[in-house]
């Protein structure tokens, strides 16, 4: 087994060390004003909901969709850039490196950065109390998994690319829509019984489930289940990405 | 800047780790360093490589000479396995490629077209973060940075970001971090383009250096003068095929007349058809210049001398001649 798609984790991390203040910033600061927005402003008018505070429930999908985002975020424009703007993928392909190990180094950093994203938002649960104990650090494993399944979906964006414009598609026509079925924002009971089952279909519903389970206590339907349908959509989507770049790049 | 080694050839520097699925028996092999055979690359039903077979032995300098889209890149990207082949057979230091391109990449270094340096890094970074891609430990990698910037006129830059060098500097450090694995044989593309004519001798200083120290250089130009100063043989592609092969002076003894005057003035087109055809072997008129190639060309320059108007060069013919005869004037874009 090869483990040289760790030279491209390696590359990352070095640079994301270059970068680490303003990145961890924005890790905490775009996550907290949801909470802060969202969660007290409109939780004063939503009042409870499953038996607990708006932004208790709030914070509970905010830990999945931040994890999703930096996840998307990593995995699409910084990919990209490194790929086509950059020339940084050309460069490392000049090396005794395959396409393979370069995209599975991507897949992997994604989603250790996403994981870092939704570890700071675990930190900001238990700063306003929403977690407590040891037990809701069983949810960081989780939030890995979580931005394997999403940085494998969007590495197909970024392997299929010519330009940043198709990203915006994908975010508006998918990740968001997808945000809204899949109880991250309101519970998913809300929505008619055909849209619950094709929430279900989908990973985010899986990944909410899992981080409300563990973090908050919640029932969990299927967590194994749950967990095979995110590896899945990552493994699928990692698999698919490098066989895109393959044809691609060797044209 | 380039300044000279400790020793009169580069100084190898100390080998990486040779992985393990290295055939060891490469280094002495008297076998060519790259073999192609009957290479064969179609784009969209065009062949943009037809049927091209070169050998380059230990320690030459083979040039790829061709205008614009004449295949030289795609030919390389082909040696390197990172373009699928339609056709034809590639050895690359012993190796067959693409199927062992990844191992054989471990003794090659590569000068791309366009840089693509890391420019999350510094200098020194990108030198260091390149060799661990050829699993070269980052201390060993850290103790060759030294010499390399050296070698590149880079000593003083070691901190620099990317984007405070200048195109020669981006250059000579792209050459410098193809060169973290002590490599074989190099391949450059077009090494110099875009490139002041002090940067250029600045990096073929360098090339000569890794030709003495006994390195094999692949490298494509359309820079005739690149050519002849560098390479030991070169072959002129046109549309994807070899149309010549040898050494630089081979070339032009074998395929031009040796001088060649060159006639300018208003005018010049009608008193060429009129009094030159007859004096030289070949003309070629464009624009307001009359080329003039021949074995003697005393009777033609005695004959302008009668022309007071008209400015004359005579001077030895030279591979960019060989190359506009082979290639022809019209542009290709």
């Amino acid at each position: 087994m090869n483990r040289r798609f760790l030279y491209l984790v390696e590359r990352n991390f070095l640079v994301w060390r270059k970068l680490l203040v303003p990145s961890l910033i924005a890790n905490l600061a775009d996550p907290l004003i949801y909470l802060l927005g969202l969660g007290f402003g409109l939780g004063a008018l939503v009042g409870n909901v499953d038996g607990r505070p708006y932004s208790t429930f709030l914070a509970g999908g905010m830990l999945c969709y931040s994890t999703l985002n930096s996840a998307s975020a990593e995995a699409l424009y910084s990919a990209f850039s490194r790929l086509k703007v950059q020339r940084t993928w050309e460069g490392i392909l000049h090396a005794p490196m395959t396409i393979t190990d370069v995209v599975v180094g991507e897949w992997l950093w994604a989603a250790a950065k996403a994981t870092l994203s939704g570890a700071a938002i675990l930190a900001v649960m238990y700063g306003f109390g929403f977690a407590r104990g040891v037990a809701p650090l069983a949810v960081l494993p989780v939030l890995f998994v979580v931005g394997l399944c999403f940085s494998g979906v969007a590495l197909i964006m970024t392997t299929l690319a010519r330009g940043y414009d198709f990203f915006t598609y994908y975010f508006t026509l998918l990740i968001t829509p997808m945000g809204f079925l899949s109880g991250v924002f309101f519970p998913l009971h809300q929505l008619p019984g055909p849209v619950q089952r094709l929430a279900w279909l989908l990973p985010l519903a899986h990944a909410a489930s899992l981080a409300r389970g563990l973090t908050l206590g919640d029932a969990m339907a299927r967590p194994w289940l749950s967990v095979a349908v995110l590896l899945g959509y990552g493994v699928a989507g990692v698999c698919l990405a490098a066989w895109i770049a393959r044809r691609r790049l060797t044209k | 800047m380039l300044t000279p080694p400790e020793t009169p050839a580069a100084p190898r520097l100390d080998l990486p780790p040779v992985p393990a699925e290295l055939p060891a028996a490469t280094a002495a092999q008297p076998a060519p360093m790259l073999r192609v055979e009957a290479l064969r690359k179609v784009y969209g039903g065009r062949a943009v490589v037809r049927d091209l077979s070169i050998s380059v032995r230990r320690g030459e300098c083979f040039g790829i000479l061709g205008p614009n889209g004449a295949g030289k890149t795609t030919t390389l990207r082909c040696c390197l396995g990172l373009t699928r082949a339609d056709g034809g057979a590639i050895e690359l230091g012993g190796l067959p490629v693409p199927e062992a391109a990844r191992v054989a990449r471990y003794r090659v270094g590569v000068v791309p077209q366009f840089d693509n340096l890391d420019p999350d890094f510094t200098v020194t970074e990108n030198l260091v973060m390149f060799a661990r891609y050829f699993d070269i430990p980052g201390r060993v990698a850290r103790e060759r940075v030294p010499r390399l910037l050296e070698f590149a006129g880079l000593a003083d830059r070691a901190g620099a970001r990317i984007d405070q060098l200048s195109g020669g500097m981006k250059r000579r450090l792209t050459l410098a971090r193809a060169l973290v694995n002590d490599p074989d044989i190099l391949f450059l593309d077009e090494p110099t383009t875009g490139l002041d004519p002090q940067a250029r001798h600045l990096i073929w200083d360098g090339l000569k250096r890794l030709v003495a120290g006994g390195r094999t250089l692949i490298l494509t130009t359309h820079f005739m003068d690149e050519a002849e100063r560098l390479c030991n043989r070169l072959c002129v592609m046109d549309e994807g095929a070899i149309i010549a092969q040898d050494t630089p002076r081979g070339l032009i003894e074998r395929l031009i007349e040796p001088v060649v005057v060159e006639v300018y003035g208003e005018g010049v087109a009608g008193w060429a058809a009129r009094h030159a055809r007859a004096l030289v072997e070949r003309l070629e008129v464009t624009g307001e210049t009359a080329f003039c190639y021949m074995h003697d060309p005393e009777p033609l320059l005695a004959m302008t001398r009668r022309e007071p108007a008209l400015k004359v060069l005579r001077r030895a013919a030279n591979l960019e001649d060989v190359f506009i005869k082979l290639t022809g004037r019209d542009i290709r874009d």
